[in-house]
């Protein structure tokens, strides 16, 4: 209760007529936008921005977004927000970097920017100036960006489809405004622009060097053959019986997915299942067979000794704890950067409320050579009918210096 | 699966009954087959399976290794290691692979982890001498055991408890140690590297020590053997050297 009393205090000093529940709501939608991801430094307090984040045209800094009046957003309007989040310009009238996912929050409804505004309007001010942008020439002039925005830019709040189910409906304007999912699961062309004829189907995150997967329904590398329960799980737990998240999606789910109501999850997953089915993958050339032909015997080896006993002698994995391997799209992809990650670094899924302790997968960047890892990986994305290609030690060394955090 | 009854009067229905179950068993075995590999077993619950991603480098008991880097976790303080682990995760020490794995875990679960290592008893690993002259160990023993007066150095036993062994809740021992691993913390906190979120004694201290001291005192430390006794002093029982918040009390 006495925690209950400055907030409570907070709320009445607003005086807007803002009550409780629309503060709330806000909370709930900023979660859903994981504007926290980008607007806090981790370890800091919460919307003071300053956030590097690393581009293929230089570094941006994510400005401060706290209620601080003089460098926040606690003198703009509701109106200035909205404008701000529908047509991607700042209250000065500057085009915003496609960084800032605009291009998906246009698709917020005002009643839903506002409460996010009003949440935002709530938070303990963050008095911390922005810092300028790192980005080089020729990207470091603003009017550039009208040519971005005629080409990847389409203005306008989310129109439901008659034709589909309120679920349906629901989960695409999660999906497709604040989750801002094609963010990373488009892939990004040399313009730094998405195009709507390969959306959805994957691709490698610029920088990060991780591979955001297919969402759509091909067998091969989407979510064609997953359950609703699988999809759901995994956005909210973290983890499911058909594999688990790491890297940038593992934060996804920490900041903003685990908190979103059975509903919504349920919406967003009948949504993405519902994703046509696009992208074929290839069959492996001869020199990839070949390949597998020379390592796959000492993957197998590596796998019986340092793999099998958590993932099973035929990858069958264990439930939640232990992602399974036969069967898993995300290690038969055409791109190995995943799978090679998993084994160098190991790694965590995110701690959620479904899952606050979850099990983690050992590094193994210290003890197994390029050579080994090549022959792991290239086990694993090949045994079991597994339809993935064999790989090489210079895949893997290449990814040996990725960025880590 | 449900029986078949063949006192049925109508066996031919029956035949076509049982065909029927046939068809729909075989149907269940295909879509098996075609479904994915799934187990519904899962891992036991217990701590010491889920970090794994932890022992793969400190030892399968926070023993620590071979390698010159991965310290041993066995038997510190648990507040010592909680806070470690949370500056990890919030990037206050930085170490990319142990800042990725940690970064989406919640306070909970890092406790959990802190105290499953403090709570491990193991034997202290055999460490390689260190290779330097006797008058380096002399000066690294004289400023871990004495200090330095003039320069307001307080001895390491000062705080770390007369065996060195680390005082609860939160200040680390320090044998056990490969002395290039202390050697780098030492550094990293002079350097500024290796922050905490209250006022930084240590920073203080290493503020004061030249290169050749943090290598002589980590080359003494490291030369040591296993204490008698390696738990940590109780808390409270020391009075420390120097006045401020130890703890990253959070």
């Amino acid at each position: 209760m006495l925690c209950l009393v400055p907030g409570l205090f907070a709320l009445a000093s607003l005086g807007h007529g803002q009550d409780l529940s629309v503060i709330a709501q806000g909370q709930y939608l900023a979660r859903a936008g994981d504007c926290v991801a980008c607007h806090s430094n981790p370890g800091d307090k919460p919307f003071g921005g300053r956030r590097p984040m690393a581009t293929p045209f230089g570094t941006l800094y994510s400005p401060n977004i706290s209620s601080d009046p003089a460098t926040g957003i606690g003198a703009w309007s509701s109106d200035e927000f909205y404008t701000m989040m529908h047509t991607g310009r700042t209250r000065s009238g500057e085009l915003l970097y496609p960084a800032m996912p605009y291009a998906a929050y246009t698709k917020v409804t005002r009643a839903d920017s506002d409460a996010i505004f009003a949440y935002l309007k709530s938070v303990p001010p963050v008095h911390q100036q922005n810092r300028d942008q790192d980005l080089r020439f020729p990207y470091n002039n603003r009017s550039l960006l009208t040519g971005w925005r005629t080409l990847y830019f389409k203005e306008g709040e989310y129109k439901p489809d008659p034709s589909k189910s309120s679920d349906w409906n629901r989960g695409a304007y999660l999906v497709e405004g604040l989750g801002h999912c094609s963010m990373c699961h488009t892939a990004i062309n040399a313009l730094g622009g998405s195009s709507e004829s390969s959306a959805y189907q994957g691709g490698l995150i610029p920088m990060q060097e991780w591979y955001a997967p297919s969402l759509t329904s091909n067998r091969e590398a989407g979510l064609g053959d997953w359950t609703i329960e699988d999809i759901s799980d995994l956005l909210q737990a973290g983890v499911s019986k058909r594999g688990a998240v790491y890297g940038p999606m593992a934060e996804v789910v920490y900041n903003s997915l685990q908190y979103l109501s059975d509903a919504d999850i349920h919406a967003m997953a009948v949504y993405l299942k519902d994703l046509p089915s696009t992208g074929e993958t290839a069959a492996p050339t001869p020199a990839e067979a070949q390949d597998k032909l020379r390592l796959f015997p000492l993957g197998k080896k590596i796998y019986t000794v340092q793999c099998a006993m958590c993932h099973g002698t035929n990858g069958e994995g264990k439930g939640w704890d232990f992602p399974p391997l036969a069967g898993n799209q995300s290690i038969q992809m055409t791109s190995s950067v995943n799978p090679i990650r998993m084994v160098l670094n190991g790694g965590f899924p995110p701690g959620t409320t479904r899952n606050p302790r979850p099990y983690g997968m050992p590094p193994f960047a210290q003890e197994l050579s390029d050579e080994e890892v090549a022959a792991v990986v290239t086990y694993i994305r090949t045994a079991w009918q597994n339809h993935g290609t064999a790989i090489e030690a210079k895949d893997v060394n290449a990814l040996r210096s990725a960025p880590l955090n | 699966m449900q029986k078949v009854d063949c006192r049925h009067s109508d066996f031919l229905g029956a035949t076509r009954w049982a065909a029927l179950l046939l068809t729909v068993a075989m149907l269940c075995v295909t879509s098996r087959l075609h479904a994915q590999v799934q187990s519904t077993v899962t891992a036991p619950d217990s701590t010491a399976t889920r970090v794994m991603a932890c022992t793969a480098c400190h030892g399968e008991k926070g023993q620590g290794s071979r390698d010159d880097y991965f310290p041993r976790l066995a038997g510190k303080p648990a507040g010592y290691l909680f806070n470690q682990l949370v500056a990890f995760r919030d990037g206050r020490r930085n170490y990319p692979p142990m800042n990725y794995l940690l970064a989406y875990l919640p306070d909970t679960y890092l406790r959990e982890m802190a105290d499953y290592f403090a709570n491990q008893q193991t034997p202290f690993p055999a460490l390689p001498k260190p290779n330097v002259t006797p008058q380096v160990l002399a000066l690294g023993k004289k400023l871990a055991l004495n200090g330095d007066d003039v320069r307001h150095v307080p001895a390491c036993a000062a705080c770390h408890g007369p065996s060195l062994t680390g005082v609860s809740p939160d200040i680390p021992g320090l044998l056990g140690l490969n002395s290039k691993y202390i050697s780098a913390q030492l550094g990293a906190t002079r350097y500024g590297t290796r922050v905490t979120t209250a006022t930084n004694c240590m920073q203080k201290v290493a503020a004061q020590l030249s290169e050749g001291d943090i290598a002589a005192v980590s080359a003494w430390l490291s030369s040591l053997p296993a204490p008698a006794n390696p738990a940590p002093a109780p808390a409270g029982s020391l009075k420390l050297a120097l006045t401020c918040e130890s703890a990253e009390t959070r």
